[in-house]
Parts: C-alpha cells; sequence; structure tokens
C-alpha cells in the first residue's frame, strides 16, 4: 500500500512515499518564489506518475491539485513526529517562518497546540538573517560556534537583532560568539513559550533547525528536560502526511 | 440641543450601502427625535429610549479608519477603539454623525482616554463604571451614575424621563432580549438549524435598527422560519460544536467564525457582547424603583473589565452544557489586556472543570492574518 505526503513549508518543500508503513522514498527542494510549482514536481518525482494516495500539509497545502486531502501542520507533525520516536509527549517544530508547540495525550493525540505565526524571531529565518550578516554558510554552523562563548543578545525582534549584532560586531565580538548567543537567545524564548503546555515527557524537536546538534544541546539546556531528535525530523510533517494517507486507504 | 439633520460633506463619496444608511438615519432625525451613540453594553438603553430616542451602537468593525486615528492615538492600542473614535472624527459612519449624543463607560483605559479626545469634536457622556461587581459599594456608585445619565438626558434634550416611561422601555427591552434569546437559542439544535455565521449576522444588525418594535418582530418571525424549515428540510450536517468567547466580534472579526466554518466546526453560541453577554439576563420588572433594577442587570455583565468577574464564568458554565459546546475559541483583539490577561483563567475553566478543548487566537481589524487564522483553526478542529 503506497502513500505520498508533502509538506509545502516557508523555505523548504518536503515529500516522503511510504510503502506499508515504511519510507521508499524522501525528497527536499528549496520552496522558492513558486511553491505551486515545487510541490507540483515533488509529486511528480514521488508518485511517477503512478495515481497514489496524497496528503498535502504546510503553508502551501492547497496548492496541489491533485492531493486526496489536506491536513494542517500541526496534526502532521504530531503524527511524523510520533512514528519516528514513538514515546514522546511533545512536539517543538521550529521552521522557516514559525514555530509551534505541541501537547500528546495518552493515545499520541494532539491534546493542545501553540503556534507563533506573528513573527520571525526564534525561527529559521532569523538564524538565516544572522548567518548572514556573519558572513556564515548555514551548513557549517555546529562547527563555527563550536567552543564558543555565547555573546548576550537581548532583542529577539529579527529587525532590532540585526542592529545589535551589527553593533556587536562594531565592539569586537567574535562571530562565533554572537552566533552561539543568537542560538541561545531563541532557544530560551522557545522555552518560554513551551511552557505554557504541560508537557511532563520526552520532547521531540522537528523542523529544520532540528538538523543543527549545536541548537539541539542549547534548546535540552534551556527546557532543563530530554530532548530527541531524529535525522528525518525535517521530514516530520510530510511522514505524517503520509502516515495520515495509509491509514485512509 | 439642536438636533442634527444635515448630511455631511464627505456624504458624495460614499458608496451606495453608505448612503442608504446616512438617507436612512437622516430620514429618522427629520421625524425630530435624538439619537444615542452607545459604544458598550453596559449603556442603559432603556433611559434613551424612554425619551423616544433611536439607540445605535458605534462599535466599530473594520480598519477603514484606523489610519485617521493614528494620527491621534497611539498605534498599540486596540483596533476597536482606534476603529471606532477614527470614524467619529472622519464623518464615515452614519450613526456616529447623525448621533446628538455619545455615551461611553470607563470599561477600560484605553476607551476613558479616547473619550477625552472624541469630546473635542462631539457632544460625549462618559458614564463612570465601578470594576467590582459584587460590592454594595459599587452597586450605589452605578445605580448614581445611571441616575445621572438620565439627568443628563432629560438637561440635554430639554425633557422629562418620568419612572413610567422607564417602565415601559425596560418592558420593551426585556421584550428585545427575549426575541433575540430565542433566536441564538436556535444554536442549542443538535444536529444543527442554523449556521453560526447566520446567527452572528443577526445579532449585529440589530444593533443598527432604529424602531425597536420592528426589531422585535423581524427577529421573532426569523426564529420561526428558522424552525419551521428545520421541521421540514431537516437538519445541517452534525459538526464539532464551537462556544466562542472573548472580545467582541462583528464586521471585519467575522473572519474568526468564517474560518471556524469554512474549516469543519460550526458556531453554535456567542458568549461575547455582540452575543448572549448583555442579552441573557433580563432587568426585573416587578421592582418598583426602575433604578436599582438596571443596575442589578448592568452590573451583571461579565466583562472582563470586572475583578472579580463571577458572572462570566457562570454564563460560560451553563452556556457550554446547554449548548453541548465541544469546544471554545476565544477571540482576544490585540492590545485588550483585561481579555488576553482573563485568558489564562477562561482556558484553565474550560479545561479543567469543564474538559473540553480551549484555544485563543488574537487578532485585529486587518485581513492579514486570514492564512494563519485558517491553519491555527483547521488545526483545533483536527484536534476534536
Amino acid at each position: 500500500m503506497l502513500s505520498i505526503g508533502i509538506d509545502s513549508g516557508s523555505s523548504t518543500t518536503k515529500g516522503v512515499l511510504i510503502k506499508d508503513g515504511h519510507i521508499e522514498k524522501k525528497i527536499m527542494v528549496a520552496t522558492g518564489p513558486n511553491p505551486r510549482r515545487t510541490i507540483e514536481e515533488v509529486y511528480q518525482k514521488l508518485s511517477e506518475d503512478e495515481n497514489v494516495y496524497c496528503v498535502t500539509t504546510g503553508y502551501g497545502r492547497d496548492l496541489l491539485e491533485q492531493r486526496d486531502k489536506s491536513v494542517t501542520e500541526i496534526t502532521c507533525h504530531a503524527k511524523g513526529a510520533v512514528y519516528l520516536c514513538s514515546d514522546i509527549q511533545g512536539i517543538i517544530d521550529i521552521g522557516g517562518q514559525d514555530s509551534k508547540v505541541m501537547l500528546l495525550d495518552d493515545h499520541k493525540m494532539v491534546k493542545d497546540f501553540l503556534m507563533n505565526d506573528k513573527c520571525a524571531a526564534g525561527t529559521g529565518r532569523f538564524i538565516e538573517m544572522i548567518s548572514r550578516l556573519l558572513h556564515q554558510d548555514l551548513c557549517d554552523l555546529d562547527d563555527y560556534v563550536k567552543d564558543a562563548t555565547p555573546a548576550k543578545i537581548s532583542s529577539m525582534c529579527t529587525v532590532f537583532a540585526e542592529s545589535e549584532v551589527i553593533g556587536l560586531l562594531a565592539q569586537n565580538t567574535q562571530g562565533p560568539d554572537i552566533g552561539l548567543g543568537v542560538i541561545r537567545g531563541i532557544c530560551e524564548r522557545t522555552a518560554m513559550f513551551v511552557g505554557r503546555l504541560p508537557i511532563q515527557g520526552k520532547i521531540f524537536f522537528s523542523g529544520g533547525l532540528s538538523n543543527f546538534e549545536s541548537i539541539h544541546q542549547e534548546l535540552s539546556k534551556a527546557l532543563n528536560k530530554e530532548v530527541v531528535t531524529h535525522p528525518l525530523g525535517q521530514y516530520a510533517g510530510a511522514i505524517g502526511a503520509a502516515v495520515i494517507g495509509q491509514k485512509i486507504r | 440641543m439642536e438636533i442634527r439633520k444635515e448630511l455631511p460633506e464627505i456624504f458624495e463619496e460614499f458608496s451606495e450601502a453608505r448612503r442608504n444608511g446616512f438617507m436612512a438615519a437622516k430620514k429618522f432625525k427629520e421625524s425630530n427625535r435624538a439619537m444615542i451613540g452607545t459604544f458598550c453594553t453596559f449603556m442603559p438603553q432603556e433611559l434613551s429610549l424612554a425619551m423616544n430616542a433611536a439607540t445605535v451602537s458605534l462599535c466599530a468593525t473594520s480598519d477603514e479608519t484606523i489610519g485617521a486615528a493614528e494620527q491621534d492615538l497611539p498605534r498599540n492600542l486596540c483596533p476597536l477603539i482606534k476603529s471606532s473614535y477614527g470614524f467619529g472624527k472622519t464623518d464615515k459612519c452614519p450613526y456616529f454623525y447623525f448621533s446628538d449624543l455619545v455615551v461611553g463607560e470607563t470599561t477600560c483605559d484605553g476607551k476613558r482616554k479616547m473619550f477625552e479626545l472624541m469630546g473635542e469634536y462631539k457632544p460625549v457622556h462618559v458614564m463612570r463604571l465601578p470594576n467590582d461587581p459584587t460590592t454594595k459599594a459599587s452597586f450605589d456608585a452605578w445605580k448614581n451614575e445611571i441616575i445621572l445619565f438620565k439627568e443628563v438626558l432629560e438637561e440635554k434634550f430639554d425633557t422629562v424621563i418620568t419612572d413610567e416611561a422607564i417602565k415601559n422601555a425596560i418592558n420593551l427591552k426585556n421584550r428585545e432580549r427575549k426575541a433575540l434569546k430565542d433566536f441564538y437559542a436556535l444554536g442549542k439544535f443538535k444536529p444543527s438549524a442554523i449556521e453560526g455565521s447566520d446567527i452572528l449576522k443577526v445579532l449585529y444588525g440589530s444593533t443598527f435598527k432604529f424602531d425597536r418594535e420592528e426589531t422585535i418582530q423581524e427577529v421573532v418571525a426569523l426564529t420561526e422560519k428558522v424552525k419551521a424549515s428545520y421541521e421540514q428540510e431537516g437538519a445541517l450536517e452534525d459538526k464539532p460544536r464551537i462556544l466562542i468567547t472573548g472580545c467582541p466580534i462583528g464586521g471585519v472579526t467575522e473572519k474568526v467564525v468564517k474560518a471556524i466554518e469554512d474549516h469543519g466546526g460550526r458556531v453554535v453560541f456567542y458568549e461575547n457582547c455582540m452575543g448572549a453577554k448583555a442579552v441573557e439576563d433580563l432587568v426585573d420588572e416587578n421592582n418598583p424603583d426602575v433604578f436599582e433594577a438596571l443596575t442589578e442587570k448592568y452590573l451583571k455583565i461579565g466583562c472582563s473589565c470586572m475583578s472579580p468577574n463571577p458572572h462570566r464564568f457562570k454564563m460560560l458554565d451553563s452556556s457550554i452544557d446547554e449548548y453541548q459546546v465541544d469546544a471554545v475559541v476565544e477571540v482576544v483583539l490585540q492590545a485588550c489586556h483585561t481579555y488576553a490577561i482573563e485568558s489564562t483563567s477562561v482556558k484553565s475553566f474550560v479545561n479543567k472543570e469543564k474538559n473540553i478543548p480551549y484555544i485563543s487566537v488574537e487578532t485585529d481589524y486587518s485581513t492579514s492574518d486570514v492564512g494563519q487564522l485558517n491553519t491555527r483553526m483547521a488545526a483545533f478542529i483536527e484536534m476534536l
């Protein structure tokens, strides 16, 4: 039994093909300025012109005509996270332009959730902006901030933080210290957000930023509890969508 | 006081619908009756109705005039205050324009200080509302404010408002409340008889009518019509049943209702002040002291400006049961501190005492957050 899940996010579009509960194929491409074309490309590559049941999620979830169903990223991320790691009670997803936190009940269904979609602070966009300022490739972030002493970044507004970072650079603060300071700021802010939901057990960290070990570590520290992640953490939404498709068929 | 009858200079620039609104208001004014504009459900409309004035709501719900308002008011103020002020300032609202007196209440700091500025271009009377509904001192203070308001009306419009006239107005308002209650009680049907968006349209529309008897007849007829079609054509599809609480909604904030109903939910009850908040309880017609009867009713309105606010929780408690509500959505307008703070207690009450899900959404009078609202409401309804 085949199903496709596609997560059309603000930065990247992720797609997976699941066969009998196992991930057969996965694709990730930059969403770019034409999310409709991107989601169609991902669908074509995964379906290979076969008629496969497809569930979409993410900001661009309604853009694919061939979809059989669209489900919000909250439900899909929860399903995907539980697929990747079954004994969790909460999920933090930090995506390209928003962050969300979910609380699961005993049956691993979403019991409550919060979304921060009003500003780019504490999201992938924010890290991207700071990396640009520091002339640093985002892919090397973990190595770059290794052994750094985090500088104090007080402003978590993307626009104001930019001027603050420029000010720190002018004071000769080292780039890696600024980088780690920004990461710490984001994680502390995320921890406060998470604190609004009563998550007792293990938390799964998904989304684009979950690939960075430095962010994973800082987040565990800020939350003072076990945070788990998975190499496929960025695909959690797409996996969840495909898992929903498996159950419907 | 001279009653305003002429149209504003800007009239020619308006759309047809708005021009019709102006013409209807002008026609009413030509009958030489006064128009009283109100901002809040705390205003005892019985008094203005007792002097045969039209009493209309000026609570604005669009971002059209926020720019004009922000020339005088700070940006980080609630959109309802800015929009209302802006409509007053720009002569764009027929009801504000033709109001001979605007009545405000000290419900929150933002409104209280805004009325000072509004007083510079419009006759404004502000009723000083106490903020603890449980004490005798508050009761006495509010009763005095109601009597003072009556005296202000008598003086400004050179008239006498008798107890008899107030009694008749109490009876009229109670009949109107009963009609509206019977209408929104259609939300109790399970499966539903009516969409939540249609309930809101009627509740919101009823705040702009000049003739209350006409409103009552229309609402009663509509209730009968919905009931008849429920019996003949059957119920609507059963969907998760949502209760809306929080700040006033209407106009552009209907986007929240649309987001709920477009994504598989149905609003069955509005606890907020466009809905049941001020309609549910009647004024005691047997109390010989009309001012005491009015004080008792109006001080019981469960607005978040009250502290403590037992009446809001009482209504939430009973309506969640009576309307078989599956989940609660709270709408908080940006920078409305009292509702935003009280949302913590409401969430805890809904989750722990009533054991159903709750979500709070912050919004304003723009349409820029429609996408985000849709995702949030869809996710919330998927969760049910």
